[in-house]
């Protein structure tokens, strides 16, 4: 088994202006998500993000810290996901469960290297 | 949604967020005030995001109403914090912060479930409010009280977002102009509110009654709103002063007596079934029983209203065993009585079905011709009842006429299918 990081980008709930009844709906899915993923366990652990922050850089000695990360709304990272699969198709697979999808939210799948210690 | 026993999230009642939304609402609105309506809408929908964000990795809550009760008002003390130097909020609020009182515990008071249910009834008073126009009643009701979405209302009235939107601003400028207040009224003033109050509540359960809306869902979460906000008049104590409670008690048996009979109303296919051809047996007799006994609890007072004779009428209808059956001639009684105490002309129109029952289609339509045209010019019952008539008598000519404008006037399809069948067997005759 490898481990796999599902980034999701976009939608934002605050953007879209659900009714109480389909937020109740989307935390259902969200729910039933994460216990499935549980219960099969494979699921390492993962977090909503808040938006807005910031973006630390340094040139020289000199760090600059500037307000961000303001991309276009439906690549800015809203969360993330740890899970473990047997290859990239099947974790790819299972991204296709993501429940925002009709709020043009995204998945990216990416493979979490292994460090041999 | 899938729900197996392991599947918690099954445990949360359906419409728990939209309802609670409505406390919420009603209760915030009361803190920040009736002009800073708005912002107790953006405290309980970040309320609800928190909750869809949150709940999926932490578990649900073993109380969610709690939970989500607790949130915004831990967000209302925040917004207080924040922004109580440089803004105004309700009267009440503002005194109760130059006394003695922390910020803390004047909103844990606000938060206790008695106050909910009074706010929730003070919202009731502010959304069906007389100088309103009555769509915009219902739909600041749906809005404010039921948790609808704008675009939720607009499927349920058949229209767009966008006249939602203008309805639900013109109301909200006439609440801030300052003569609707948020309070529960007293005094002479309570009964011409609650009456108030009892139409729009009606006319909401009829917007979901209405066979013209297409769309099950909604029209059933209507006709349930209706009936939940006046069980919440029921509740609160207020409606003990006087006859009020017998009053509602009426309206809810009415209501109940006519949900009873809508899965009977159409066939498979969406089409209107007339009573006698409907099957009698797809009447939901809980909802009668229920009926029934609300019925019961209505015949306290010394006041019969208009809600009482309705109701007793549908009575009749739904516990006669089957077409044959009903007592026309009780019905007839309870309409006449009906008639003197309003003799609107469609409650007349009503009257005369009855009558043709008893004394046939002639003598239906003299009482027909007898009601002021226009009160019923625009309304297409009129024209479908008299073609109906007309055809009985065997005035084919006449019926095909009222048949056909009836179609005209009436937007819904159902309806539309229903006469032109009629027309079509019409012509074969001829």
């Amino acid at each position: 088994m490898e481990k796999y990081m599902f980034i999701f980008k976009g939608g934002f709930y605050e953007d879209s202006n659900l009714s109480p009844d389909e937020v109740q709906g989307k935390m259902g899915q969200w729910y039933k998500w994460v216990q499935d993923l549980q219960e099969k366990n494979i699921y390492s652990g993962g977090e909503p993000l808040l938006k807005g922050g910031k973006i630390v850089k340094k040139n020289g000695n000199k760090f600059s810290v500037t307000d961000g990360p303001f991309p276009e709304s439906k690549e800015l990272v809203g969360g993330y996901f740890v899970i473990s699969a047997k290859d990239i198709n099947e974790a790819t697979e299972i991204a296709k469960n993501y429940p925002d999808f009709d709020l043009n939210g995204s998945v990216e799948v990416r493979q979490v290297m292994k460090i041999d210690m | 949604m899938h729900s197996s026993d392991k599947d918690k999230s099954s445990q949360i009642v359906e419409h728990l967020f939209r309802r609670e939304a409505g406390r919420m609402t009603s209760v915030l609105t009361r803190v920040f005030g009736i002009e800073n309506i708005e912002l107790a809408e953006d405290v309980v929908q970040d309320t609800l995001l928190k909750a869809l964000q949150q709940w999926p990795f932490t578990g649900i809550p073993d109380n969610p109403s709690a939970w989500l009760f607790k949130t915004a008002k831990n967000k209302a003390i925040d917004e207080l914090r924040h922004n109580r130097l440089n803004k105004k909020y309700s009267e009440e609020i503002s005194e109760l912060f130059n006394s003695e009182w922390t910020l803390t515990g004047v909103i844990k008071e606000f938060f206790s479930e008695n106050e909910i249910k009074d706010d929730q009834l003070r919202m009731i008073f502010t959304c069906c409010h007389p100088d309103l126009p009555p769509e915009s009643q219902i739909a600041l009701s749906l809005k404010n009280l039921c948790g609808f979405s704008i675009k939720e209302i607009a499927k349920a009235f058949l229209t767009n977002e966008i006249t939602i939107t203008k309805r639900l601003s013109r109301a909200k400028d006439k609440i801030k102009e300052g003569s609707i207040k948020f309070e529960i009224p007293a005094g002479s003033e309570l009964e011409k509110r609650i009456k108030n109050v009892q139409s729009t509540l009606y006319l909401l359960f009829n917007e979901g009654y209405n066979s013209g809306k297409q769309d099950i869902l909604i029209r059933t979460d209507l006709i349930n709103e209706a009936i939940r906000l006046a069980e919440l008049l029921i509740e609160h104590p207020i409606t003990e002063i006087g006859n009020y409670r017998a009053e509602i008690y009426a309206l809810l048996a009415l209501m109940y007596f006519h949900y009873a009979r809508n899965p009977a109303r159409t066939d498979d296919n969406g089409n209107i079934l007339l009573l006698k051809n409907q099957d009698w047996n797809l009447w939901d007799k809980k909802l009668i029983v229920k009926g029934i006994e609300y019925l019961e609890r209505s015949a306290t007072g010394n006041k019969l209203s208009e809600y009482h004779l309705q109701a007793g009428i549908s009575y009749f209808y739904v516990t006669a065993e089957n077409f044959e059956k009903i007592e026309w001639g009780k019905i007839l009684n309870l309409y006449n009585l009906l008639y003197e105490m309003n003799s609107s002309a469609i409650i007349g129109l009503n009257r005369a079905i009855v009558i043709s029952q008893m004394n046939g289609a002639e003598a239906a339509i003299d009482e027909i011709k007898n009601l002021s045209f226009e009160q019923l010019e625009n309304y297409y019952l009129y024209y479908s009842t008299l073609g109906e008539l007309y055809l009985q008598t065997g005035n084919l000519p006449e019926a095909k006429k009222y048949f056909e404008k009836a179609i005209q006037m009436t937007d819904s399809e159902p309806e539309k299918k229903l006469l032109r069948t009629k027309l079509e067997k019409l012509n074969h005759m001829h």
